[in-house]
């Protein structure tokens, strides 16, 4: 499906505008580094939704991580310090604050969700309206800027990139490789029998949704490495966009059901998509309108998928 | 043949709010004995599984399994001390494979690192093609997943999950329910297999015929209380049934359901 995308795009590119898509130096590099942020949440939300949950929260996680991360990562000399006299700290205690806010955010999703038994549609949706609140007032709505150098690297270049790989990867061994991934296809496929079977659900959840935060705060963390600056309207609807690359990758809306390599595919489908449409000079809104369409046709094939093959089961 | 008790109820008791499922239940079963549960719909049979096998905890009433009194908090502690149970709903993971569904909450790992230890597949698969083979099951690709399998398939998976880990009492709630005639049979000879390794199992079954023909010793249930332990070789069908029901005997001469 991915190459059918581009090889659309590239008969259209030559019949619209005279020019190639794909054999274009500068094009290939943009597209991955503009999907590699959407890309690390997408790694998280994927094994949230093969539990047969989902995370709704994860675009505004992601700026408040940015928001409380950069605001370890400043450099002296700068105007509007955060905190006064913490400057120049080694890059590894910004990018750590940053995951560990993430990680408090998705442990109260995974928490709420466990515990209570409400859909996790709810807590999420809640969290998304909440982290956003928190990035706003944590600098009162200004940016963070004045970022230190080794910080801004994280963002430069061609780094998100090699990130959102390692994450892919070893999201990829974790899920087809320990007894955390098998666990998490066991919940999201007949929570009962997982169960039964004593695997402690509640806890297990509890730990997808935690990571599933930790990685939209490591987003948080590059995007803003990656603007050279944290502002509190940052990743928004990225959330969207991170399960729409998870469902269009083949991860069922079900559970039980899907693969980070899946999920990388979507990732770059979109932004395949959103590329194309700009090179064929789309008008923004039509492109967002396309995409809605794409999203809904993975979700209906996701449904008929599901039908067929589960009618043997008892 | 029968040798030591195995597994000993007394005054077992389960209450749902007001409603008395489970009422005083003594029950004893022997290494080696074939036991089946029998008894209609809403008599207690599986809450009676279910009190045993931990799912549920009773309201009143003592378990002494191997020696000990055990009170299980979870599935996972009466499976730890050897109950494996089939259960109705066969408890299997749709998108799971055979030895993933097999080794489901207790997978073999190289080295402990709680969640994120890794799996050794070769040896779960080992292990569950040993399993299936202990009790003739035969299943064209293990790396089938459950979803894309028929209904005797499954439940001999289900099966042989409980053999594979060599287990000192099995339990089967109403194995072959759902299954054609030929899968019947199928799961009837592992029952027999079972038998001949001498590995005490309780059996319930709402097909009379099946429970005569496989098990040493019939326990009837009704109303939440047993009302009749039966030897399977001095009885008939037109005894259980009055049990059952609690009618007069002769009364089921042609009934269907003998």
């Amino acid at each position: 499906m991915l190459f059918g995308v581009a090889a659309l795009f590239e008969i259209l590119g030559w019949l619209l505008i005279g020019q190639s898509f794909l054999f274009n130096v500068k094009r290939l590099p943009i597209i991955i580094l503009q999907v590699s942020i959407i890309g690390i949440i997408a790694v998280g939300v994927t094994q949230v939704i093969i539990t047969s949950g989902i995370d709704l929260s994860s675009g505004s996680v992601a700026a408040m991580s940015a928001m409380v991360a950069a605001s370890f990562a400043q450099a002296s000399g700068g105007f509007l310090m955060y905190f006064d006299g913490i400057a120049d700290l080694p890059v590894i205690i910004p990018v750590a604050m940053g995951i560990i806010v993430g990680c408090g955010a998705g442990w109260l999703n995974g928490a709420i969700t466990a515990y209570t038994g409400v859909p996790p549609f709810i807590p999420t949706l809640g969290m998304l309206v909440a982290a956003r609140g928190v990035a706003v007032l944590y600098n009162d709505g200004r940016p963070i800027i004045g970022l230190t150098d080794s910080y801004k690297f994280l963002g430069s270049g061609i780094v998100p990139v090699i990130i959102f790989i390692g994450v892919a990867l070893i999201f990829h061994i974790l899920l087809t490789r320990t007894v955390y991934g098998r666990r998490t296809y066991a919940i999201g496929s007949n929570e009962e029998a997982a169960r039964i079977s004593g695997i402690n659900i509640n806890a297990h959840k509890v730990l997808v949704y935690t990571i599933a935060g930790g990685l939209a705060g490591l987003a948080g963390v590059v995007m803003s490495a990656r603007a050279t600056m944290a502002q509190s309207g940052m990743g928004f609807m990225y959330e969207l966009d991170a399960i729409a690359a998870a469902v269009i990758g083949g991860t069922s809306l079900f559970g039980g059901r899907g693969r980070i390599s899946g999920t990388v595919i979507g990732v770059l489908i979109l932004g395949v998509i959103t590329s194309g449409f700009t090179f064929l000079r789309v008008d923004f809104y039509y492109q967002e309108i396309a995409k809605g369409f794409i999203i809904l046709a993975a979700v209906i094939a996701d449904q008929y998928r599901h039908k067929r093959t589960s009618g043997g089961g008892a | 043949m029968a040798g030591d008790i195995i597994l000993t109820t007394k005054g077992l008791t389960k209450h749902y709010g007001g409603v008395h499922a489970l009422e005083d239940a003594d029950f004893e079963i022997r290494s080696g004995e074939h036991v089946a549960i029998v008894g209609d719909n809403g008599a207690g049979k599986s809450t009676f599984v279910r009190q045993i096998t931990g799912v549920e905890q009773p309201t009143a009433g003592e378990i002494f399994f191997d020696g000990k009194t055990r009170h299980f908090a979870n599935p996972l502690d009466a499976r730890k001390v050897g109950i494996e149970t089939v259960f109705q709903n066969l408890a299997l993971a749709d998108d799971l494979d055979v030895p993933a569904n097999i080794f489901l909450g207790r997978e073999e790992v190289y080295f402990n690192l709680g969640p994120f230890s890794f799996m050794n597949e070769k040896k779960m698969l080992a292990m569950a093609e040993e399993g299936l083979k202990r009790t003739a099951i035969k299943i064209p690709n293990l790396h089938n997943t459950i979803g894309n399998m028929s209904g005797g398939q499954r439940q001999c998976v289900a099966i042989s999950r409980t053999v594979t880990f060599a287990s000192k009492l099995i339990i089967m709630d109403e194995p072959t329910a759902a299954l054609g005639v030929q899968e019947t049979t199928q799961v009837e000879n592992i029952i027999r297999t079972l038998k001949k390794q001498g590995i005490p199992l309780i059996l319930i079954s709402h097909n009379l015929r099946q429970v005569l023909n496989l098990v040493d010793k019939i326990i009837v249930f009704r109303r939440g209380r047993i009302v009749g332990a039966l030897d399977a070789k001095k009885t008939d069908g037109n005894e259980i049934v009055s049990l059952i029901t609690g009618l007069d005997t002769g009364v089921h001469e042609n009934a269907s359901y003998i």
